[in-house]
């Protein structure tokens, strides 16, 4: 086994002894590898989704000679990119189950990694608008309790109550007739997910390769046999890939086609200000959503573009629409001045719902279809997904979500559920 | 925000128009015959592509016409607009990857 995997733990202790030096001897979080020639599994994208099926595979499943290829650099796709909104109020069982299985696994995570992850439960409200918007609510909130997850229904004086700043008045372009609030909801810091996955799965053997484009999908008679890429040819008999908005473009290299359209997503943040808002706010109606960060910016997301494409960045006359509601719905914002914006490109399924599982080809399993709204999932994802490579089989959490869904029609569809609507 | 040559109108922005996903996509003669296989392919498999890509706009707040885009899906560069039922024009998609 080439250099052995360190392990130090982060504690009190460990950070007075190296204040005392200075900061000058923390060690590295991970190596650099380079590829060996071959692998056991091969993970194709080191967001989120990827490091925490990697570190799962390790930790669960004791299979570690797994490589992580990742094009750029960890976490720069969507999951350093996105709101990092965390909730697991879905309508359906099977949804219920995978994104409640991953908020349980976001509980205990800075303590399983040893990674502070920052997870503020902090509660997320989702508002209605209108006499429709209320009902689909009401009934998610009954069906979320049907499964034991936590959700209730605000009434618009409540919601006043609980947040002072927001704008209840019934005059208001978007008067708000109530709302439903999961408390155990939040967020956490996204790069800290990356990074803690990543130090997890490097800890136990897991080779982490940044920098390195996968280019071709290798296949010998309906199996796949590795992977080509820009520091060359490196085999596996299984591999995932988890590539968020590029998913079509790897099962086009693959051979296949999927049901996933890529769009670009936006969001940006406020100067920072002193502490106003202390939950997440969301809006699937006017497309807003909104959340005060440590730092005290305003967190704040749009909804996709207009068309498909990969250019990360996305149209502002999107934000334009999306910042008029903002203020229409916290007046008190509205002057504020916005720092920076960005764009990442989200895999968005005709049901809202995404697909973990097995493909035409043998050994090759993709994770995807995620869209707007991967980062919730992203332990439970990798958790299932592990268990996938490791078996060749899905795990129950899982087996619902396959691509096969669109042939048979039994569609998961959680457009209802789903933040931004596509 | 992109700027849309309109074939009737000629250019306006983006927000006149809607998108209305991949072009070409024909809708199957004979329903009764298709497979569940077949309905998938024509329902919701596509190729998202990255790059050149074909696809259907209508002018919602202008002419309210429909019409084909080919843009390429990497810069938003659109490359040509041409009328619903004509082919894509010669050229555009060879020597490119699918
Ligand atoms: C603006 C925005 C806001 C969002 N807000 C929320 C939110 O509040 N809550 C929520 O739950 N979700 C949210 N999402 C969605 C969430 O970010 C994603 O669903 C999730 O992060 C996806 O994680 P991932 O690991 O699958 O993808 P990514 O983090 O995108 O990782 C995929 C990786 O694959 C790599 N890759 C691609 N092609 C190749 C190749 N050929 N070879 C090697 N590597 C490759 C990429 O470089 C990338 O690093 C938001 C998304 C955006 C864009
Ligand atoms: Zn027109």
């Amino acid at each position: 086994m080439a250099s052995a995997p360190r392990m130090s733990k982060y504690s009190i202790f460990s950070l007075v002894r190296n204040a005392l030096a200075y900061h000058e001897g923390w060690e590295q979080v991970w190596r650099s590898p380079e590829p060996k020639p071959e692998y056991d599994v091969i993970i194709v994208g080191g967001g989120g989704h990827g490091l925490a099926t990697a570190f799962y595979l390790a930790k669960e499943h004791g299979i570690t000679n797994v490589a992580v290829i990742e094009k750029g650099w960890l976490g720069g796709g969507n999951t350093g990119r996105n709101t990092t909104i965390i909730r697991s109020n879905y309508l359906w069982d099977e949804s219920a189950g995978i994104y409640e299985k991953s908020l349980q696994l976001y509980e205990g995570l800075s303590q399983e990694l040893n990674f502070n992850i920052m997870l503020s439960q902090r509660g997320v409200l989702n508002l209605a608008h209108n006499l429709h918007d209320m009902r689909e609510l009401e009934r998610r909130v009954n069906a979320n309790r049907l499964n034991g997850i936590d959700s209730e229904i605000l009434s618009t004086a409540e919601i006043q109550d609980f947040i002072p700043i927001i704008n209840t008045s019934p005059k208001s372009r978007y008067p708000i007739l109530g709302g439903s609030l999961q408390r155990r909801g939040g967020t956490a810091r996204h790069d800290a997910i990356a990074w803690g996955f990543a130090r997890g799965a490097d800890q136990r053997g897991v080779d982490i390769i940044q920098q390195c484009e996968v280019t071709g999908i290798r296949q010998s008679r309906g199996k796949v046999t590795g992977v080509e890429t820009t520091k060359g040819l490196i085999k596996a008999k299984t591999v995932g890939v988890v590539v968020a908005g590029h998913s079509s473009v790897l099962a086009g290299m693959a051979g296949f086609r999927l049901t996933v359209n890529s769009y670009p997503l936006q969001a940006l943040v406020s100067e920072p200000i002193k502490p106003v808002l202390d939950t997440v706010v969301m809006s699937n109606a006017v497309h807003v959503y909104v959340s005060q960060s440590d730092k005290g910016e305003l967190v704040i997301g749009a909804g996709i573009d207009g068309c498909h494409g990969y250019t990360q960045r996305g149209s502002l006359h999107v934000i334009e629409g999306q910042l008029g509601a903002l203020c229409e719905l916290f007046p008190i914002f509205s002057r504020l001045r916005m720092m920076r914006q960005w764009g990442g490109i989200v895999d968005t399924c005709p049901d809202a719902s995404p697909i973990i599982g097995k493909t035409p080809v043998g050994g090759l399993y993709f994770n995807c279809g995620w869209g707007t709204g991967g980062f919730k999932a992203t332990p439970g994802s990798g958790w299932a997904f592990a268990h996938t490579l490791a078996n060749g089989e899905p795990h129950p959490l899982n087996a619902p979500f396959t691509l096969d869904r669109f042939t048979t029609g039994k569609l998961i569809d959680e457009h209802g559920a789903a933040a931004v609507a596509h | 925000m992109l700027l849309i040559p309109c074939p009737f109108c000629g250019e306006r922005e983006e927000s006149e128009f809607h998108q209305g996903g991949e072009a070409h996509i024909e809708r199957p003669k004979n329903p009764d015959k298709l497979s569940d296989a077949e309905w998938a392919d024509y329902l919701f498999l596509r190729d998202n592509k990255k790059g050149l890509y074909l696809e259907r706009w209508v002018h919602r707040h202008g002419c309210r016409r429909w019409f084909n885009v080919a843009r390429d899906t990497a810069t938003n560069e659109i490359k040509t607009v041409y009328k619903m039922g004509a082919k894509p024009p010669r050229g555009l998609t060879k020597g490119r990857a699918k």
